[in-house]
């Protein structure tokens, strides 16, 4: 054992001891705590800082604002949650016990008002008897309407923890994946052992754990190993980890979840203990780690003694007391009583007489001191009280004293300002329980191990019920071993080192009987054992109600220092044993992960990827307006110097390409190209309508069913050769149509001879529209090539070259009812191709322009597009039901043809106008007859898209009318009483431009 | 969860899509009953807990479809195979059959 250490010179942190620890005693960090300075060194935790500057109150609790100090040094902290940082990095429910301090820290405290030491609400404190386990549910019962209004609003005010940041999170997080033949969870004495067992085979380890340093229990218990003091043995196991090339360190990495398929979730805090992230460096990083075998060396989590008083600043646990002499060197306190019923509290009681403190008593709940307990007691001097229990501490802000009542059932005041306790431990089996393990109970050890766990995993150390040092070490040694030999590499012999064989000797203690003051169990949600006296009393005595009444173990620590405790209580009040009682199983995160943790780099504008089609900087240069179509950012329309809204561009582009000729960016519409013998055949398939008549050289129209009967998309299908095509799909459904057709190809019909391969973006492809589409491509189709009426006539399609021998596809195709071509070229010349276009349509008055004007024309057209393809629409609903094949098999021909599909009352596709023709139409509206009553038995369908009309001057619509194309002529009301429009429409054809369709042929 | 695709190897669950039952087959369009067929092959569905035969798409990927068989309770995947092989293969037994 380590020399007694002396307390620093350093009067600004009178509690931090001269030596021990992994501290740099050479530097000195300054942060503030409540807007006060406070310093401390690098290795500092902001617990173990604000513990070695004296400063024990921390917090005031969740409901009651009783003030509350630091009862741990670790995750499972209840108490001491503080606010990080401010602004925009404002982070709220920080652990201190988990934040590291870097110069410049601001912290401060939560859930008080005015200030920490003087919280006007701790008036709750006095109301403790009313604010009872289902108070607001009682309580706020009516008038049903004040509970939004009133009382939450309220409560949430004075209950609740931190408050998050309104503005956005200004750093990065990142997300990356590791693969590993064994992945070990904790770096403790077992991990350790088992990462040099497992990285001397070769094998790839990955190492996490959540401490900003290794070591765990063997640093905090300041252990000897192998005759050393555990942080020299830590060195050497460091050195050699570090210089295996196989294996990774994660610090400051907590493995939160596991998943499937042997996949593990971590968040590494990156930069959270740093003033400044270099830049490009993230905040936090989010892990998936895929490994073969996992040794989960997680340690375990020391249960509180629920006694009077016991979350007064100044109780901690006994462990957590080591942690802060061993680790941090600092003693939290100068008269200490320690509480105990098992044998850590003489580990403890030893600790703190090493640091220099006095211990007033070692209270041991058990009639009989083991051996090494009475052994610590000589060798300290400590006046040993067995049978004995703290029934109360003593303070406010501090605690003052403790309340011991003897065996014989006397009280004793012994004056103090630290109380440690320990109730035993509860192995940290979380990690085994996420994909359904379920643990069980040892009667032995007085605590939950995990029972089934995945086959992948091997459990080491505490976690495993290996309490001691020497068996956590020998434990870890043979996991990882064992883990390395079964994924294939072979085992080296690995020397484990001497260390202490402490006892795991326990009687349990759940609570202490007529407890002096209120006694809690779970202290981040204020649950006192009142409380769950009171929920068996009325009858929540299954573990999911008492948790659901009282709200325990639902904070953000998910009682990890509680759950254990309350269902013991609860076990004793019912007669019931704990097994019997049941058990809380724990689902990810194990610590809270925040969001943007999981977000990653997915925020914002990159939360999707974005497309841009290949006239993109040509438009951008062009003073485009864009538009999100799904991924893509597509032109929307082109506006001109002294037009006044969109509607004047919008109008402008139509009436160039009615009258002149435009050009659009068509290349976001899906291409697949499509080859094999069997290529007819499987078209004949996937389309509703026929396509083995169509010629080499031509281009049809063809619409896609759903097996169910109902449209699922609409486009293009050319015929490049024998065996060979060329299809388009609507933007939308570029995806899930190639997803729909490699369905057909390789589940339905696998004997079919095709290839289906997307060629969405290996094309750039551009309508050219108008009277003088014609003219103007003349200009850059090479002359060779004959693209007369004569030579190239509607629904054409040919391979030729532009611009002097650049590869090019012609198509004779029209989506505006214009005389028009669209014409592909390979994607990289698509921003040449797109400027010599305009170049040479100059002469013709040539425009660009948008989904606008398309969407424009289409409906001057009554061509469906989105809003009818809208997931419920049948060929027939759309006027498409003269297409549909009635002989051939093919996806959807069976169901589309069911009578409900076919009813005659089914709204159909057709025109409207209004009849004032200066009032506007809004697609959504639904129809009524003229003279119904505006209700939904009424209902005769709605309006699908609607668009002012250049070409009629007034506003045209598309809509579904139950026998739409039968009621031609008559006038319905467009209802939308949800923007208050209702207007008089007219039923007509749905064709409003060139219903002969001559121009389109011309 | 992690899919072994026959033709990648064992990629992340987020590169496929799962898109339904393996054990329904098309029925036949020109069968008297085919009404009432496509009616129980589109909607009808059971729902045994234990193993399943399943539909995955590997989108992020080649482009296979799979038939992977999985336990629907405990997520452990026991066989991935090419659905064309899969589908191929009951073709020719069925035509042995008949």
């Amino acid at each position: 054992m380590a020399t007694p250490h002396k307390y620093a010179s350093n009067s600004t942190q009178p509690n931090r001891l001269n030596s021990g620890g992994l501290i740099d005693r050479s530097r000195t960090l300054h942060f503030t705590f409540d807007g006060k300075t406070y310093s401390g060194h690098p290795g500092d935790t902001l617990a173990s800082a604000l513990l070695a500057n004296g400063v024990k109150l921390t917090g005031r609790s969740f409901k009651y604002h009783r003030p509350r100090g630091i009862l741990s040094a670790g995750s499972e902290e209840p108490n001491a949650l503080v606010e990080l940082r401010s602004g925009k990095r404002r982070e709220p429910n920080t652990k201190a016990t988990m934040a590291e301090i870097y110069d410049g820290l601001s912290a401060t405290s939560q859930n008080r008002w005015p200030s920490l030491d003087f919280d006007v609400m701790s008036v709750n404190s006095l109301l403790s008897p009313v604010f009872v386990a289902g108070f607001y549910y009682k309580t706020f019962m009516w008038p049903a309407a004040l509970w939004e209004k009133l009382y939450e609003p309220a409560i949430r005010r004075a209950a609740g923890l931190g408050r998050a940041s309104d503005d956005a999170d200004p750093d990065t997080y990142e997300k990356a994946t590791a693969f590993a033949d064994v992945l070990i969870i904790g770096g403790g004495p077992a991990g350790l052992m088992a990462a040099l067992a497992a990285a001397r085979t070769n094998a790839r380890v990955v190492l996490v754990d959540e401490n900003a340093a290794l070591g765990g229990r063997a640093i905090d218990d300041g252990s000897d190993i192998g005759g050393n003091p555990a942080h020299e043995w830590l060195r050497t196991v460091e050195a050699e980890l570090a210089r295996t090339e196989t294996v990774r360190i994660l610090r400051r990495t907590t493995a939160f979840g596991q998943y499937d398929g042997n996949t593990y979730g971590a968040v590494e805090r990156v930069s959270d203990h740093l003033s400044f992230a270099a830049n490009g460096v993230p905040r936090q990083r989010l892990w998936r780690i895929v490994a073969k075998k996992v040794v989960l060396a997680s340690g375990a989590t020391e249960r509180p003694l629920v006694f009077g008083g016991n979350d007064r600043p100044g109780v901690m646990l006994a462990g957590a007391v080591r942690t802060y002499i061993n680790r941090f060197g600092v003693v939290p306190g100068h008269r200490a009583v320690v509480f105990t019923n098992n044998d850590y509290g003489a580990t403890t009681a030893a600790a703190l007489k090493r640091a220099g403190a006095e211990v007033v008593a070692l209270v041991d709940t058990r009639p009989q001191a083991s051996e090494a307990v009475k052994r610590v007691a000589m060798d300290t001097g400590t006046k040993l009280i067995l049978s004995g229990v703290v029934a109360g501490a003593i303070g406010g802000k501090r605690v003052t004293g403790a309340n011991v009542r003897t065996q014989s059932g006397d009280i004793v005041r012994l004056e103090c300002d630290l109380i440690a306790m320990s109730g035993g431990w509860n192995p940290n089996i979380q990690l085994t329980t996420h994909t359904g393990g379920k643990p069980t109970w040892n009667d032995r050890l007085h605590c939950f191990l995990a029972g089934t766990f995945p086959p992948h995993m091997t459990l080491a150390g505490a976690v495993a019920g290996e309490f001691s040092l020497a068996k956590s070490l020998s434990g870890g040694a043979a996991a990882g071993s064992a883990a390395a030999d079964q994924t294939g590499f072979k085992a080296v012999s690995v020397i484990v080192p001497k260390a202490d064989d402490e006892s795991d000797a326990i009687t349990p203690m759940w609570r202490v009987d007529n407890p002096d003051g209120k006694a809690f169990v779970d202290q981040q949600n204020d649950v006192a054992v009142t409380d769950i006296d009171l929920a068996e009393r009325e009858g929540f005595r299954s573990v999911e109600h008492l948790k659901r009444y009282t709200t325990l173990g639902m904070a953000t620590d998910q009682g990890r220092t509680a759950n254990v405790n309350a269902l013991a209580i609860m076990a004793e009040l019912t007669g019931r044993s704990i097994p019997e009682t049941g058990m809380t199983l724990a689902r990810p995160p194990y610590s809270p992960v925040a969001i943007g943790a999981f977000a990653g780099h997915h925020r914002e504008k990159s939360f999707k990827p974005t497309r841009l089609p290949p006239s993109y900087k040509w438009a951008k240069e062009n003073g485009c307006v864009f538009v999100e179509t799904g991924l893509w950012l597509r032109p929307s329309y082109f506006p001109r110097p002294g037009e006044k809204d969109w509607l004047e561009t919008v109008t402008r582009e139509v009436n160039t390409v009615r009258n002149a000729v435009g050009i659009c960016d068509v290349s976001t519409l899906g291409k697949v190209d499509i080859q094999g013998a069997d290529a007819a055949a499987f078209l004949d398939k996937i389309y509703m309508n026929g396509l083995k008549t169509l010629a080499i050289g031509k281009c049809r129209y063809g619409g896609m069913l759903r097996e169910d009967g109902i449209l699922m998309d609409d486009g293009t299908v050319a015929r490049l050769g024998e065996n060979h095509y060329f299809i388009t799909t609507t933007t939308a459904n570029a995806v899930k149509v190639v997803q729909h057709m490699e369905y057909c190809a390789q589940w339905l019909w696998p004997e079919l001879d095709v290839q289906i391969v997307s060629a969405t973006e290996q094309w750039a492809q551009y309508a050219v529209a108008g009277p003088k589409c014609r003219d103007l491509l003349q200009k850059v189709v090479d002359p060779k090539f004959d693209i007369s009426d004569a030579g190239f006539p509607y629904l054409g399609v040919g391979e030729i070259s532009v611009c002097g021998g650049i590869k090019a596809r012609l198509f004779r195709l029209s989506f505006s009812g214009e005389r028009a071509f669209e014409i592909g070229v390979p994607a990289r010349y698509g921003d040449a191709l797109m400027r010599r276009l305009m170049e040479a349509g100059k002469e013709f008055g040539v425009c660009a322009y948008g989904t606008e004007a398309l969407g424009v024309m289409r409906i001057e057209k009554g061509h469906i597009s989105g809003p009818e393809l809208n997931g419920t629409t049948t060929p027939r609903d759309v006027g498409l039901g003269g297409m549909v094949s009635t002989k051939k098999d093919f996806v959807g021909h069976v169901l589309g043809n069911r009578p409900g599909l076919k009813d005659p009352e089914r709204p159909a596709l057709i025109g409207f106008r209004p009849v004032d023709r200066s009032q506007r139409l809004r697609s959504g509206a639904h129809f009524i007859a003229r003279d119904a009553a505006p209700n939904a038995s009424n209902d005769d369908g709605y309006m699908t898209s609607v668009a002012f009309s250049p070409s009629n001057g007034h506003w045209v619509g598309l809509g579904l009318l139950k026998r739409g194309p039968d009621r031609i002529g008559e006038i319905v009301r467009a209802y939308d009483p949800v923007r208050g429009g209702d207007t008089l429409v007219e039923v007509i054809s749905p064709v409003f431009v060139d219903p002969e369709g001559g121009r389109v042929r011309g | 969860m992690r899919i072994a695709c026959p033709y990648c190897g064992e990629r992340s669950l987020d590169e496929f899509v799962y898109s339904g039952d393996a054990t329904v087959k098309r029925p036949d369009f020109a069968s008297p009953t085919a009404a009432v067929d496509f009616t129980r092959y589109v909607y009808e569905r059971t729902n045994p807990p234990g193993e399943h035969r399943e539909l995955w798409y590997h989108s992020a990927g080649c482009h296979a479809w799979l038939v992977v068989t999985r336990n629907v309770a405990t997520h452990a995947i026991s066989k991935v195979e090419s659905a064309r092989d899969v589908a191929l293969g009951e073709k020719s037994q069925g035509k042995d059959a008949t």
